[in-house]
C-alpha cells in the first residue's frame, strides 16, 4: 500500500496506466516546496479499539496494508498450520511513529516542559512499536524484532527471516514494514539538499533529487517444500553489504551496491543473464543514480532491463524495500516491466538499459535493490517456485 | 544452536572495559559506580570523529574492544548492532528544532538520527563491507540481537560481532522512557572453537514466562533492568565467572532464551 492506492492491484494498475502518486506537498504543517507520495485517508483510518494506544500514522499505515489483499487470512492459515509461536515477525521502519513526538513537542507544558498526557512513547515513537502492534494484531508469538537500517531496512528483513527459517528458529515469518511521512524526514532530506521541487525523475538528465513518500507492505514467507505450486514465488537470494564510504553519500563507483547484487546472485546460484528485470533503488539524486548505474553496468552490462518506480511512489524510505519487492513480484507474475514516471530524457552518461516506457516480457527471475544512509545495501532475487 | 565466544567488550558506569569489569561482574571485586567516558574512536577519520554522537562512540568502543580481545581484523567481520533507540540527544534536538519557528535541521544531525548510524560509522572506520544488521526490540533488544547474531553464525558459518548499546534520553523524553545510564556490550561469536575461544554458548528458545537470571549486586541489577543492553550483564557475569552456568532471559512476555555457558579451560 502506497500513494498509488491500497492493495497490489491498485499499484499494478497505476504502473500500467503511467499514473504517478506524487502530488504537491500539503502534508501536516510542512511549508516545503516539494512533491510527496502521500497515502489518502490515513487521517480517517481507525486502529482497532483493543490496540488504541498504538494509534499513530505509522501503525495506521501498517494496519491499512494488513487489511488488504487477504493478508490476515493467509497469516491465520499459517498460524493454524505451524502454531503462533513458530511464526517469526521481522519488520522494518526508519522513523516509526516519530510524527507523534513531533506533535507532542509542540504541546509541551510551557511551565515544566513536560510532554502532553496523550503521548505514548513506547506504543508510537519507539522503533519497535511497529512489531509490537503488528504482532499483537496478528496474534503472533514467535521471535520478533524491528530492523532499522534506513532505506534498505524492509529489504533486509527478508534476509533475517530466511536465516531464522533456515536455522529452524521458526517455520514461517511475516516480513515487511511501514514508513510514514513526518517532518523529520521531509526537513531532514531538505537539509541535505536532496529533495526535488518537482515530481522526481530518476535517471533523467535533469534529475535533481528525491520526492518522499510513505507506504506499508507485508509478505508471508514459508520454508520451501515439495508442496509448493509452480506459480508460488520463491525468495532465491539475498545480498547485503556496506559501502564503508560516507554516511549520506553512496560510494562513487557503486562498490557496495555491486557487492550486494553479487551476494544475492551468489546466494541464488545464478548469473546476471538469469535476471529478467532489475527494480532499481533509483531515488533520482544526480549522484545516487550515477553510482547505481555504474554498479549495474559493470556487473550486468548494458542489456538487462531496469527501472526505478520511485517516480510513481516517491521514495518511501524504510518501506521502499517491501514496496519494490512487491512491485518486482508483480512484474514477474504479470510479465510487465514498468517504465519510469517523469523521466523524459535519459542522462546520456548513464549506460544501463533503463526503461522509459512499460514493456512486456516473460520473466523467470527479478532483482530489486535497496540502499540507505550509513552505506547499507541490500539486493533481493525472486523467481518462480518451480 | 551452538556458538563460541572469542571476545568481549564492555563499557558502562563503573565498568570501564571487559578486562577491568570482569572481576566486578564475577563478584571478585566491589562495584563502584562512576560515569562512563565515551570517546570518539581513533579509527574514525577526523571529520567523522567530530561529527559522531554518543551512541556511535559507545557502540564503537565496545565493538573495538571485543574484536581486539578476539584478535580479529574488523574488516572481515559481519556485525549485528542492537539498541532500543537511535541517538537520544540527536532525536531530542531534532524534535525541538521541528517544534520551533525555524525548522531548518543540520544535515549532520539528520544523518546521525538514523538507527543504523553506529553501523555506518563503524563501516567507514573499519573499512568493513560485510553484511550488517541494525535492529531493536524495546527492552528485549539485547536478546533479539543475540538471537540474530547467533542465527547468522550458525546459518552463514561466519564470525559475527554483536554490539548492544543504549543511552539515557534527555528531558522531556526521559520522563516517558527511563534509561538509567549508558551501557554497551559486545561479543565476538564464531561457528567453531578456536584457541582464542573464551566459552561455548548453547542457545535455546522456549515458550513460557521466565524469571530472568539476575545480578547479585543490587546496583548492577539496577543497571540490568535500567538499560536494555543491561539485559546481557548476567551472560557477561557467567563468562567472567569462568564456571559453567545457565542464563535465562525473556524474549517476550511469553517466550524465553536460555544460554548454557561452558567456559574454555585456558
Amino acid at each position: 500500500m502506497n500513494s498509488l492506492g491500497v492493495g497490489r492491484d491498485a499499484t499494478l494498475e497505476a504502473l500500467r496506466a503511467g499514473r504517478s502518486g506524487l502530488k504537491p506537498c500539503t502534508f501536516e504543517t510542512v511549508t516545503l516546496d516539494t512533491h510527496v507520495g502521500e497515502v489518502a485517508d490515513v487521517d480517517d483510518a481507525v486502529i482497532p479499539e483493543r490496540l488504541a494506544n498504538f494509534d499513530c500514522r505509522n501503525n495506521r499505515l501498517a494496519h491499512m496494508a494488513l487489511l488488504s489483499d487477504s493478508f490476515v487470512p493467509a497469516v491465520e492459515c499459517a498460524v493454524r498450520k505451524y502454531g503462533a509461536h513458530r511464526i517469526g515477525l521481522f519488520l522494518g521502519t526508519s522513523t516509526s511513529g516519530i510524527l507523534s513526538s513531533e506533535q507532542a513537542y509542540r504541546q509541551r507544558d510551557p511551565e515544566t516542559g513536560a510532554l502532553p498526557a496523550w503521548y505514548d512513547f513506547a506504543a508510537t515513537h519507539s522503533t519497535s512499536s511497529l512489531a509490537d502492534f503488528v504482532g499483537r494484531y496478528l496474534g503472533l508469538e514467535g521471535p520478533a524484532f524491528v530492523v532499522s537500517s534506513a532505506c534498505s531496512t524492509t529489504a533486509k528483513v527478508f534476509g533475517n527471516a530466511a536465516r531464522m527459517i533456515q536455522a529452524g528458529v521458526c517455520d514461517a515469518a511475516v516480513v515487511g514494514g511501514a514508513d510514514s511521512l513526518c517532518l523529520t524526514t521531509l526537513y531532514g532530506f531538505h537539509s541535505l539538499e536532496l529533495v526535488s521541487k518537482r515530481p522526481c525523475a530518476p535517471f533523467d538528465i535533469d534529475r535533481d533529487g528525491v520526492s518522499l513518500g510513505e507506504a506499508a507492505g507485508f509478505a508471508l514467507l514459508e520454508r520451501a517444500g515439495p508442496g509448493d505450486r509452480r506459480d508460488d514465488i520463491r525468495l532465491l537470494g539475498v545480498g547485503e553489504s556496506n559501502d564503508a564510504y560516507h554516511m549520506s553519500t553512496p560510494h562513487p563507483e557503486g562498490l557496495g551496491a555491486r557487492l550486494a547484487m553479487e551476494g544475492a546472485l551468489r546466494a541464488a546460484g545464478l548469473g546476471t543473464k538469469d535476471i529478467g528485470y532489475v527494480n532499481l533503488h533509483g531515488t533520482a539524486t544526480p549522484y545516487g543514480d550515477a553510482s547505481e548505474d555504474r554498479a549495474i553496468t559493470e556487473l550486468f552490462g548494458t542489456d538487462t532491463p531496469c527501472s526505478s518506480t520511485k517516480g510513481y511512489t516517491g521514495h518511501t524510505l524504510g518501506a521502499a524495500g517491501i514496496v519494490e519487492a512487491v512491485i518486482s513480484i508483480l512484474s514477474l507474475q504479470s510479465g510487465f516491466m514498468p517504465g519510469s514516471a517523469q523521466t523524459r530524457t535519459l542522462d546520456p552518461a548513464l549506460r544501463s538499459r533503463y526503461l522509459l516506457e512499460n514493456e512486456s516480457a516473460a520473466m523467470d527471475r527479478v532483482m530489486t535493490n535497496s540502499f540507505g544512509f550509513g552505506g547499507t545495501n541490500c539486493s533481493l532475487i525472486f523467481g518462480w517456485a518451480a | 544452536m551452538r556458538v563460541f565466544v572469542e571476545g568481549v567488550g564492555l563499557l558502562g558506569p563503573g565498568l570501564c572495559g571487559w578486562e577491568a569489569g570482569r572481576g566486578v561482574l564475577a563478584g571478585r571485586s566491589p562495584y563502584v559506580a562512576a560515569p562512563a567516558v565515551l570517546s570518539a574512536s581513533a579509527l574514525l577519520p577526523p571529520a567523522e570523529r567530530r561529527r559522531c554522537v554518543p551512541t556511535v562512540r559507545l557502540a564503537m568502543a565496545v565493538g573495538a574492544e571485543a574484536l581486539g580481545h578476539a584478535g580479529h581484523d574488523p574488516v572481515g567481520v559481519a556485525t549485528v548492532f542492537t539498541s532500543s533507540s537511535g541517538d537520544p540527544d540527536t532525536l531530542h534536538n531534532i524534535l525541538e528544532t521541528l517544534a520551533s519557528d525555524d525548522r531548518e535541521l543540520s544535515p549532520t544531525r539528520f544523518h546521525n538520527s538514523v538507527h543504523n548510524a553506529p553501523a555506518g560509522y563503524w563501516s567507514i572506520a573499519t573499512g568493513c563491507r560485510e553484511p550488517s544488521t541494525s535492529l531493536c526490540r524495546d527492552d528485549e533488544s539485547f536478546q533479539a540481537g543475540l538471537l540474530e547474531a547467533v542465527t547468522q553464525v550458525v546459518v552463514d558459518q561466519r564470525v559475527v560481532a554483536l554490539i548492544a548499546y543504549d543511552l539515557p534520553y534527555p528531558e522531556p523524553l526521559a520522563a516517558v522512557r527511563r534509561i538509567v545510564a549508558p551501557l554497551g556490550i559486545a561479543l565476538v561469536l564464531t561457528p567453531e572453537r578456536t584457541e582464542r575461544t573464551v566459552a561455548e554458548l548453547e542457545i535455546a528458545l522456549s515458550q513460557g514466562a521466565v524469571e530472568p537470571t539476575r545480578m547479585a549486586d543490587p546496583e548492577l541489577e539496577g543497571l540490568r533492568t535500567g538499560n536494555p543492553a543491561g539485559r546481557g550483564l548476567p551472560l557477561l557475569a557467567a563468562l567472567a565467572g569462568g564456571i559453567a552456568a545457565s542464563v535465562e532471559m525473556d524474549l517476550s512476555p511469553r517466550s524465553r532464551i536460555t544460554v548454557e555457558v561452558t567456559p574454555s579451560c585456558r
